[in-house]
């Protein structure tokens, strides 16, 4: 059952001398004690600058702090934010609702990752698969002594690697992976993007070693370069690039 | 599936309305893959008919002489030819030729892996297998 409320005029946190408004359409789902999931409908007032995440912090503050939300930065930097707007997964506090041209705006929790409530997911697998790739530098001298200098590092070598630094570990390219819609145990763009990151990185010897990591039945073979996962990362990051760059090393393409 | 693991499953999978040409192009692929193989195995089926003798293989083979059998080996020209071309753009693309190379992202982010030359092949592919298609009724249907 719907539920249809409007913030009075002199309670939003949204200026008001806009006439816009939109429907926001929020899920509503606790895995613990409901079976099937809701939507609830708020009226929401917003300017040209609004974020989804605003529009959702309004309902929270003036008709249901109960609506779940996860969030931090405001900035697309924290990565936290991450839910499926009108469909499509996006950073909530990246997203203006006056982009979106739409009346009606839907949220609801990403695909792809277990729901801890309403629009919080649970990052856990993300975060297990990240830490299976090895991410950090593999050296034998790992360690600097005292008298040595830090890795040195040429601007082309850092621009071979940096773009896929920028993951903020959202977790919008796992869900809009087609593989990791089907198959739980797909190691994921995310994941794969990160490999080749350290791979990239000239001051990294552990390239063998991840290789060997994701050189088996749901690593890196199912990926099957639909380029969705570079289409939603707010980083641009471009993890479908990342992967058939690593995939050319397991292929003989790359040394 | 559960709600626990809230997957989109094939429903997720075979939706190519949301990411542009090359979510489509993915779903083709599959399609024209399971519709190739589907006809491979009918092919061998149909051709382990001459063990019938000559007159069992022309029956069967007058089965395709039917309009019905007309359009169905047109839609297989055209899932072939469709697998070939953005075959060959996925090939290339998975050893990492032609999908850009790493540079420091600007604003508003445009991924370089999604880039024309990757579109031309698919439109090419498209283009090329219904081409092939019409070429194969005009062919067929002209007899």
């Amino acid at each position: 059952m719907a539920q249809v409320s409007s913030i009075a005029d002199e309670q939003a946190s949204t200026p008001l001398s806009s006439p816009k408004s939109i429907v926001l359409r929020i899920s509503k789902f606790n895995p613990k004690s409901d079976e099937s999931s809701k939507f609830m409908e708020f009226t929401v007032p917003y300017q040209k600058w609004t974020t989804v995440l605003e529009a959702i912090l309004d309902v929270k503050k003036h008709f249901d702090h109960s609506v779940a939300v996860r969030y931090s930065c405001r900035q697309a930097t924290c990565g936290s934010c991450g839910m499926m707007i009108n469909g499509k997964p996006k950073l909530a506090c990246f997203t203006k609702i006056s982009e979106l041209d739409s009346d009606v705006v839907t949220v609801e929790p990403m695909n792809n990752f277990p729901v801890i409530r309403d629009l919080t997911v649970g990052f856990e697998k993300l975060f297990e698969k990240h830490q299976k790739i090895q991410p950090y530098l593999i050296r034998d001298d790992s360690e600097l002594e005292s008298d040595e200098r830090e890795f040195l590092q040429s601007p082309q070598e850092v621009e071979q690697y940096i773009q896929f630094a920028n993951c903020i570990k959202c977790g919008l390219c796992n869900s809009a992976c087609p593989t990791m819609a089907t198959d739980s145990s797909f190691v994921g763009p995310q994941a794969l993007a990160q490999a080749y990151r350290y791979v990239a990185d000239s001051r990294d010897k552990g390239k063998d070693s991840r290789l060997n990591i994701i050189d088996e039945s749901h690593g890196i073979w199912r990926c099957h370069f639909a380029g969705s996962c570079s289409q939603v990362c707010p980083k641009g990051v471009d993890p479908a690039m990342g992967i058939q760059f690593l995939r050319g090393y397991l292929l003989g393409f790359r040394s | 599936m559960t709600e626990d693991e809230h997957r989109e499953g094939i429903k997720g999978m075979a939706n190519p309305g949301r990411y542009g040409i090359e979510r489509i192009a993915y779903l083709l692929m599959r399609l024209t893959g399971l519709g190739l193989l589907g006809y491979f195995i009918a092919h061998v089926y149909e051709t382990s008919n001459i063990l019938r003798g000559r007159m069992g293989w022309d029956d069967f083979l007058a089965m395709t002489q039917t309009t019905e059998g007309h359009i169905f080996l047109a839609l297989v020209i055209g899932m072939c030819v469709f697998h070939t071309g953005n075959g060959i753009r996925i090939m290339l693309g998975h050893g990492g030729v032609g999908v850009g190379a790493p540079a420091r992202p600007d604003y508003p982010y445009q991924p370089a892996s999604q880039n024309y030359r990757h579109k031309i092949g698919i439109y090419s592919s498209i283009v090329l297998a219904a081409v092939a298609m019409m070429y194969g009724m005009a062919v067929m249907f002209g007899e």
